[in-house]
């Protein structure tokens, strides 16, 4: 923009000036002055405005001045000042229109030109800040290179230093080594010469011993001698025995028994140690099999998936030879192999797993504790205080018990209190037991008084009821012989009657229990059938008086071998077959009514007392 | 502890008998016999000339006592005071003196090693054995009696014969290879002979009884080597000391080195109880030794009241640093003994005035003897023994 032509207007020398002026200062290398000048005089300043513009066009020019602009603006592509005129006259009409246009584009054309010079202008500062901060980076990095050019230049200085010195102290190494070996030559050289000087000086010293010996043999001393009262008896009391071939075999034989017998208690002991130790890995890798086994059905959360399928095949294996190692537990080469080898496994796939729980654990604590299954540090700690105080508190709890019982056991000083406090703790408990035992004394007695008198009423019973029923068999025998005639039945059941003696219904009565009183254990049974059969009969009976009368008289009979028997019988088997042979005996006798009914009461007896002795 | 009244005694030659019933000792040229329980007096024997060496016979019933300087040995029996037994090595001089395991025989010495005689007090035979070895322990018998192994020395080689002691028939004969034996131990088991060399080289040589070569051992080279052997009462162990200040073991399985111990200068390990005899009274100011005897004041019949304190850890032991450039330096460990149930050992290094070590039989105390003072420790057997 600054490259207006300067068209030189003679008459406009002082415009031309400014002109000139004003084109050079465009013309100039930027810098602010310019750009600050390039502003103002784009900006045009009140004050000067009439100076500045009077300067160009006076009143006297205007014509002048028009053509001149007119020409300029041409030149440029403007449309002309002039109105169109036909012919060719010096006077040509200002075209107004023309003009303003000229103006309005003049206008326009300075806006953009400001606005590209601005724009100009700010590109111009960013590039020469640019270059700026280049040119600084620049001396920086030079300095910066300056600098470790030298650093690198001393360090290698010193590199090469103390490779001096580390030469210089192999060398010494290397001379002090050398040192060492030609002192140990000189030693080993001087053992030499003395071992030589000695061997000479030994020889003499034999040669000397010899004759010396010789000398001492020679002579034969008189004087050298044992003089002893009686001679002693050997140590293990056996006589001494000659010296033969025989005696020297057997000397070697026991000197190798001797050694024999420590190489195999030696080696029965190692190979003790050697089950035991053999035991202790057995049990280490069934134990590191067990420890590893349950982690694996845990769900794995990192991919170790090989490993994990290496270690359960492992698992598999290692139980197979257990069972193989188990059923041989020989000392083979190949069973010691087997086992070793199976141990190392184990014990890599327990580091491994340990490994893992300890990457496991500082993972933990670098994300923080999202892990449930693992405890906070923290919290352990402090589980772990809070379990410690607890035991110190118990712990000194139980001090102070002991503490107070030792000084309630300690205080009893005299013999007459330790003898008297002696036991005093369960004291109370005695005393109760006492009492217990004492109410149980009389609770006892109280039983067998009771049972005791059961018992007699019970026989009491047992012989009413005999009496009772041998009235009621004599009055229903009279009814009997009353009423009906004789059978061949009855001849029967009188021959019965009169084998155990009973009439028609206690002969029924006793067919039945005639066998059932045969079998001992169905005694109870049959006697049973009987009193209910009786019971049931009862009401019918005449009155009592009868009975009570035979009764009476039966009841001594009965009563005595009741009690004739009731001691003696220890079973009631015996009890019913006693009674039976005393039933058979009795029924023989003449008082056939007494011994049919003895026989009944005497069954039914016999149940009451086995109903006794039962329980 | 009660202590009884002081005897006479000349030579420190006094021994309880093998069964522990009598307390033998020598006055001069007398022997005194007696009672362990009562302290009196049961026998006294009158010898030709100054008693040197007295030994009681493994069954308790005879005593030897050898008189070096006029070659005399005389043996006297507890059962029948009258009977009288004298032994006259004449020209042939004695060195030394003992008793066979079955206590029927006596093996003298002879001067300059010439020989060694076996007086059969059973018999009127008499057995020479030529060439025995001038060492420190020439001679070992096996804990049972059975046998005896005696190092020999001829063309500057060395030997070991084995005799058969109930009839002294020589079982085995090898050579050694060793420069010049020092010693012979028989394991307690009685399979296993132990032979070490001299100081100038480490080297312990381990032969069956049968005379095989089970296994040799040398800790190090060039420096001096062995000191001093013990076998554990287990025969599973052989606990060698040396010169270097360490004690190794070496087990019976596989004859190699199963640990070692070391005798620093100064104590640090945390699990290690030191105790220190402090005075209680006053009046010198000593500072404290971890063991026994005060160098400075040694009096006899010292009434100073001491005890023992736990030290603190890290203690320094006190130790003199003996002159290197003499022979047989007071160096190394010099003192080693198992406790009878195979669990402690006990060690004397360096220059500590301990003359000697003894077990309880219970393994659980120890008694240590000095030039005047006497120690009992006890141990706790939860604990190891702390290094004292």
């Amino acid at each position: 923009m600054g490259d207006w032509m300067t068209v030189t207007d003679p008459g406009l020398s002082s415009e031309s000036k400014n002109l000139s002026q004003y084109t050079s200062e465009t013309k100039m290398s930027p810098s602010s002055l310019y750009s600050h000048q390039v502003l103002c005089s784009s900006i045009p300043l009140s004050k000067n405005v009439h100076s500045f513009f009077s300067a160009f066009c006076t009143e006297e020019n205007i014509e002048q001045s028009i053509s001149y602009l007119d020409q300029e603006l041409t030149t440029f592509g403007f449309p002309s000042l002039y109105e169109e005129s036909e012919g060719k006259e010096e006077k040509r009409e200002l075209n107004i229109v023309a003009v303003l246009n000229c103006m309005n584009e003049l206008l326009v054309l300075q806006r953009k030109n400001l606005l590209a010079q601005e724009n100009v202008e700010t590109q111009n500062l960013k590039l020469g800040s640019d270059m700026d901060h280049l040119q600084s980076c620049y001396a920086k990095l030079k300095e910066q290179l300056e600098t470790s050019r030298r650093e690198m230049i001393g360090l290698q200085e010193r590199d090469r230093q103390l490779q001096c010195k580390n030469r210089n102290l192999h060398q010494l190494l290397k001379n002090e080594k050398d040192e060492v070996q030609k002192l140990q030559n000189i030693i080993a050289s001087r053992a030499t010469q003395y071992n030589h000087d000695m061997k000479r000086k030994e020889r003499e010293y034999n040669k000397l011993k010899e004759r010396l010996h010789q000398l001492v043999m020679n002579k034969k001393d008189k004087k050298i001698a044992m003089d002893i009262l009686n001679y002693v008896g050997r140590a293990d009391g056996k006589r001494g025995s000659w010296r033969t071939g025989k005696t020297e075999a057997r000397n070697e034989d026991e000197m190798y028994k001797i050694l024999l017998n420590d190489y195999e208690y030696r080696q029965k002991q190692i190979l003790m140690e050697n089950a035991e130790l053999k035991k202790v890995l057995q049990q280490m890798k069934k134990e590191m099999i067990s420890l590893l086994s349950p982690q694996k059905q845990k769900p794995r959360e990192r991919a170790d998936d090989s490993t994990g399928a290496v270690s359960i095949s492992d698992v598999e294996d290692d139980a197979g030879e257990l069972n193989r190692e188990s059923i041989w537990d020989l000392s083979c080469e190949t069973v010691r192999e087997q086992l070793t080898n199976s141990i190392r496994k184990q014990w890599r796939i327990l580091k491994s797993h340990v490994e893992k729980l300890d990457n496991q654990v500082s993972k933990v604590h670098l994300e923080g504790f999202h892990d449930e299954d693992v405890i906070s540090r923290q919290d352990h700690e402090q589980e772990t205080e809070k379990l410690e105080l607890e035991i110190q508190q118990c712990k000194e709890m139980i001090k102070t018990q002991q503490q107070l019982l030792q000084q309630q056991l300690a205080t009893a000083c005299d013999d007459d209190t330790t003898s008297l406090l002696r036991d005093c703790y369960l004291l109370e408990e005695k005393e109760r037991l006492k009492e217990e035992w004492s109410l149980f004394k009389e609770q006892k007695k109280n039983f067998e008084r009771e049972r005791r008198s059961f018992t007699e009423a019970a026989i009491r019973l047992g012989l009413e009821r005999k009496a009772f029923e041998e009235e009621r068999a004599s009055w229903l025998k009279q009814q009997f012989l009353n009423m009906t005639t004789f059978d061949h039945q009855n001849s029967e059941n009188v021959k019965l009657f009169s084998a155990f003696s009973g009439s028609s219904d206690r002969d029924n009565l006793t067919v039945h229990s005639r066998p059932r009183q045969k079998k001992p254990h169905s005694v109870s049974n049959g006697s049973q059938v009987c009193t209910s059969k009786l019971t049931k009969s009862l009401p019918a009976s005449p009155s009592t008086s009868d009975f009570c009368q035979t009764r009476s008289c039966v009841s001594e009979h009965s009563l005595s071998n009741v009690l004739n028997i009731t001691p003696e019988e220890t079973k009631p088997h015996q009890v019913g077959r006693e009674c039976l042979n005393q039933t058979w005996s009795l029924a023989s006798r003449p008082g056939s009514q007494e011994g049919g009914c003895s026989g009944c009461s005497l069954a039914c007896t016999n149940s009451h007392v086995d109903k006794d002795d039962l329980p | 502890m009660n202590f009884s009244e002081v005897f006479k005694l000349s030579g420190l030659l006094s021994k309880f008998s093998p069964d522990g019933k009598y307390l033998a000792s020598c006055v001069q040229y007398r022997l005194v016999v007696r009672d362990v329980n009562t302290l009196q007096i049961l026998q006294l024997y009158t010898c030709l000339d100054q008693i040197q060496h007295i030994e009681w016979s493994a069954d308790s019933l005879f005593i030897l006592c050898a008189m070096y300087k006029r070659g005399l040995v005389q043996v006297w029996s507890l059962e029948q005071p009258d009977w009288h037994c004298k032994i006259d090595e004449g020209s042939a001089g004695l060195v030394a003196s003992c008793w066979s395991p079955d206590g029927r025989h006596i093996l003298n010495t002879t001067e300059f090693h010439l020989r060694i005689t076996v007086w059969s007090l059973c018999t009127k035979s008499v057995s020479y054995i030529k060439y025995p070895k001038a060492c420190q322990q020439g001679i070992t018998f096996t804990r049972d009696g059975r046998y005896m192994a005696l190092a020999e020395r001829r063309d500057c080689r060395d030997y070991i014969s084995i005799f058969v002691c109930s009839d002294w028939q020589l079982l085995r004969h090898f050579e050694t290879d060793t420069q010049d034996l020092v010693g012979i131990e028989w394991a307690p088991n009685g399979c296993v002979l132990a032979v070490w060399d001299t100081c100038l080289e480490y080297k312990i040589l381990l032969y069956s009884l049968d005379g095989r070569l089970l296994s040799t051992y040398s800790a190090y080279e060039w420096s001096l080597g062995v000191k001093s052997v013990t076998w554990s009462p287990s025969s599973q162990f052989l606990a060698i000391g040396s010169y270097d200040g360490k004690v190794r073991i070496l087990n019976h399985v596989t004859w190699k080195m199963i640990t070692e111990f070391g005798h620093p200068a100064t104590v640090s390990n945390p699990k290690i109880v030191v105790y220190k005899e402090a005075e209680k009274s006053p009046k010198l100011g000593l500072g404290a030794l971890p063991f026994p005897p005060p160098r400075a004041a040694a009096r006899p019949f010292s009434t100073t009241e001491t005890k023992y304190e736990i030290a603190s850890l890290p203690v320094s032991l006190q130790t003199l640093k003996p002159v290197t450039d003499r022979a047989n330096p007071r160096i190394g460990i010099g003192m080693l003994a198992f406790s009878p149930d195979n669990y402690f050992l006990a060690t004397r290094n360096g220059d500590f005035h301990v003359l000697s070590l003894c077990w309880h039989l219970s393994g659980d105390s120890l008694a240590l003897l000095s030039k005047d003072h006497f120690c009992l420790c006890f141990l706790e057997t939860e604990e190891g023994a702390g290094t004292a």
